[in-house]
């Protein structure tokens, strides 16, 4: 082996159903590469480090600064970003596979569509009236705009799910980057209005109780979301609602709707 | 009264915003992207978006965000539409606040402005150093809320091939390529709509997204739809350099007091942070009092080029310059610029906070696009409808810093309403269209991936690529010269000989990613030429478009907007006047 090369080991499956092999590459090394360099050069020149002919390898790339979300894989066993594991860094010879926790389509590529079907199922948005011009949106205090906007800069790349313990075929658990998001929409002005129909769905299958706080989330997110804390706040925004919906409960029924009309909440 | 059926192509800004238009019209949408829309190249934009809300006292009207624009772009755009913009945006503003965009904030809980290039008020409202991200997710969930209700279906890993167009030269679908299972399918509609965005990936060192390559564009271009300004490109002067991708390091790094500069001696390789103040050469406020560091980016591009190629003062090792911010308060550039700074960080390795960063121009941004026409974002083929980077009204010869999120979203909530009402006055729907139309189109584009699969070429499509985007950079960019353009045009026709013997080191049939990229790179080919071709034969200077041999701004023959087409295989230029009826050109000098 040249001294100007490395060697990168993939594990590839050619489709869901295909059996799966693992490819060695030697790359020729150059100055600040990263690991989607390490992927153009072996699509560029598809042989194995044994000769032999393959194709290129499939994997999801977009913006190659770590803001898309799309590239996330196991490198060296660890859930991140490719474009941002840069080949100085990383121990050779440098191993790469697709992450687990989702269905795969080919080689280092899965679907995660799960996250966005998740997303809808907790109401993830702030429902406006219209895109009409009917004037300015809530005033926001800087403090708010700053614990908001942190929660906001998730890029679902997955590796949260993938490093929890609670993601697995055994349970329907959504994830920490979906609960955080329940925490970001709960806290907008416009969005705490309908914090009701999410913190019930929260209460649902897959919800916030799948949570047994392994805290690995919090560790493999590639943008330091304090996701922990995001768990814990909807555990207590979770607790708390069922708290309140009982102590009502026991109420009459007319008293709860007073109630709910006093607070602007629907059932 | 039957209800029309409206095809989005591309889920960025644009996309998201023509797809919410039409879905609250409670006409059903269908949303095709290559990437799930929430990993669309808007994410990239990093700065802000420019609306004229005057907050900060100082006078700024939505008159003179025009005028700032027309002026930043030589006076090459249309200025109705422009002035439409500019009046909408600080609309948008709120209508962004409202959907819960993160932006950042004043003490009294109003939204706070900064300052970017080629103006001199706090126009820009953003969300840290991620605002184009903070907005994409905005619409993005907006437009789950409506997937959620069924008006939308979203089509996520798949290609635009081709419209499908009847005898009567009117569009009545596409055709399109699912990028698993590489079935191509036609889908029949009455209108759709174009946001796909730029053109990168054609000079391959660009801070454009890998899906970025102008394919769609292209191939509209090829069935008939006109090309205008291609020659306009965007160089964003402060770029980390970078073999895979270009990384923006945004103009807000300037708006916030970030400063450009050089050792005044060359090859001075002492720390840059030990170097005194007097032996710096902050060559952009010493050339440009006014502006300073905050000149359009066309300008400020040249003034680095300058330096690093005439005056020889680049920094040791490396074309680069110094992007300082060594001298602003910590907790102001973690609050406002810590999205920009952490990609300096990861990349490049030294913190910003501490040490100044190196920077070089790179590709960034396209003004020509698909032509549209004035009012409705409608291209020339009836049922085809534009916005967002891909059509070319808004910027003229130079796009401002932070006008082109607000030129998507305004150009998305154009064309949807356009598009609705088009297809709502169609005589006939796409359902009287014969089936064979479109098994025509089906046939048409299997057999150019069949073509492909099969042949035993001997080029690789990456290695051409690479050799485009060298050449397109070298040749394309920053300084123009005709014998340059001439060369480049003979390359470019031997790429294409080149890319007709072809090989696919991939010809299976489930995800071939290999045979989407090819078909994309003989796309990026034709543009390319329509590029250099535009370049070639506007013989002056103007905007981002630099000929040294024709240094000067020529209104008596050039005042014009290139209208490009495709004739039987060969591109032709015609030209038409620019909308000159509010504001007098007048000479640009900054």
């Amino acid at each position: 082996m040249a001294d100007n090369t490395f060697i990168v080991r993939i594990k590839r499956r050619a489709a869901p159903h295909e059996s799966v092999r693992w490819e060695e590459f030697e790359i020729r090394y150059r100055p600040h590469m990263n690991v989607i360099t390490c992927l153009r050069d072996i699509a560029e020149k598809p042989i194995t480090r044994d000769a032999k002919g393959t194709t290129p390898v499939s994997y999801d790339a977009n913006c190659l600064e770590e803001v898309c979300g799309a590239c996330a894989m196991l490198i060296n066993g660890y859930p991140r970003q490719a474009c941002s594991a840069l080949v100085d860094n990383l121990e050779k010879p440098i191993r790469l596979e697709p992450l687990t926790k989702f269905p795969l389509v080919r080689d280092l590529q899965v679907d995660r569509s799960v996250m966005f079907e998740n997303l809808k199922r907790m109401q993830c948005w702030v429902p406006i009236d219209g895109t009409y011009a009917i004037g300015p949106g809530p005033r926001m205090s800087p403090e708010e705009q700053q614990i908001g906007y942190p929660l906001a800069r998730c890029i679902t790349c997955g590796n949260c799910l993938e490093a929890c313990p609670k993601v697995n075929s055994h349970t329907q658990f959504v994830g920490a980057a979906i609960i955080n998001q329940v925490r970001l929409f709960n806290m907008h002005p416009t969005g705490e209005m309908h914090s009701r129909a999410r913190l019930e769905a929260m209460m649902g299958p897959g919800g916030i109780q799948d949570c047994d706080n392994a805290q690995n989330c919090v560790k493999v997110c590639p943008k330091s979301i304090p996701l922990t804390e995001s768990n814990n706040e909807i555990n207590r925004q979770v607790l708390k609602h069922a708290i309140w919906d009982w102590l009502n409960w026991s109420q009459g029924p007319t008293e709860r709707s007073e109630e709910w009309k006093r607070t602007g909440i629907q059932k | 009264m039957r209800e029309p059926r409206i095809i989005v192509v591309g889920g960025g800004l644009a996309g998201l915003m023509a797809t919410i238009r039409v879905a609250e019209s409670g006409v059903p949408v269908q949303l095709f992207s290559v990437v799930p829309v929430k990993r669309s190249h808007s994410v990239c934009a990093q700065g802000g978006i420019n609306a004229a809300k005057n907050l900060k006292g100082e006078g700024d009207s939505t008159w003179i965000h025009f005028d700032d624009t027309v002026y930043g772009g030589d006076f090459l755009a249309n200025q109705p539409i422009v002035k439409g913009m500019c009046e909408a945006a600080p609309a948008i503003i709120d209508l962004l606040d409202r959907m819960g965009v993160m932006f950042n904030r004043t003490p009294e809980g109003l939204l706070d402005f900064r300052r970017f290039g080629g103006t001199l008020h706090h126009r820009t409202a953003f969300a840290g150093a991620t605002t184009g991200q903070q907005l994409l997710y905005a619409l993005d969930e907006q437009v789950r809320r409506f997937e959620a209700e069924d008006k939308v279906h979203k089509f996520e890993g798949w290609t635009f091939l081709s419209a499908v167009i009847d005898e009567s030269r009117v569009c009545r679908g596409i055709c399109a390529m699912d990028l698993r299972t590489m079935e191509v399918r036609t889908f029949p509609c009455d209108a759709v709509i174009f946001c796909t965005g730029g053109i990168g990936a054609i000079f391959r060192q660009t801070t454009n997204s890998v899906a970025c390559t102008g394919m769609a564009q292209s191939a509209l271009f090829q069935q008939g739809v006109y090309y205008a300004n291609g020659e306009f490109i965007q160089v964003h002067p402060t770029a980390i350099p970078g073999e895979d991708k270009c990384r923006l390091m945004s103009e807000s790094l300037r708006g916030e007091g970030g400063r450009v500069w050089v050792p005044r001696k060359a090859g001075d390789n002492r720390p840059a942070r030990s170097i005194p103040e007097k032996e710096r050469f902050y060559f952009l406020e010493e050339w440009y009092p006014k502006y300073g560091n905050l000149v359009p980016r066309d300008v400020a591009t040249r003034a680095i080029y300058k330096i690093v190629f005439e005056e020889k003062l680049s920094l040791p090792g490396m074309n680069a310059v110094y992007l300082d911010l060594t001298h602003l308060p910590r907790e102001m550039l973690d609050r406002k610029l810590e999205g920009v700074l952490e990609i300096y960080q990861k990349f490049v390795g030294p913190d910003p906070r501490d040490e100044p960063m190196k920077v070089f121009p790179a590709m960034h941004y396209t003004m020509g696009g698909l032509w549209v026409d004035n009012e409705r974002q409608a291209t020339n083929i009836p049922g085809i409808f534009a916005a967002g980077e891909c059509e070319y009204q808004y910027h003229g010869a130079n796009r401002l810093g932070a006008n082109s999120l607000v030129s998507c979203i305004y150009g998305g909530m154009i064309a949807g309403p356009s598009a609705v009402k088009y297809a709502r006055n169609l005589e006939k729907g796409c359902e009287s269209v014969a089936s064979s139309v479109f098994d025509a189109e089906r046939s048409r584009q299997q057999e150019t991936n069949d073509a492909l699969l099969n042949q035993q070429g001997t080029e690789n499509p990456i290695t051409i690529w690479k050799e485009l985007g060298d050449l397109m950079v070298e040749h394309v960019t920053v300084v123009r010269l005709n014998a340059n353009l001439e060369k480049a045009l003979r390359k470019l026709d031997e790429f294409s000989d080149r890319f007709s013997r072809v090989n696919l080191a991939d010809r299976t049939q489930w995800s071939n990613q290999t045979l989407q990229f090819t078909r994309e790179l003989g796309n990026m080919l034709i543009l390319s030429k329509v590029i250099t071709l535009g370049a070639l034969a506007r013989n002056e200077t103007r905007g981002a478009h630099y000929k040294p041999e024709f240094p000067e701004r020529d209104d008596k023959n050039w005042l014009k907007t290139t209208k490009a087409s495709w004739n039987g295989g060969k591109i032709q230029l015609d030209y038409e006047p620019v909308d000159i009826s509010l504001l007098p050109p007048r000479p640009r000098k900054y």
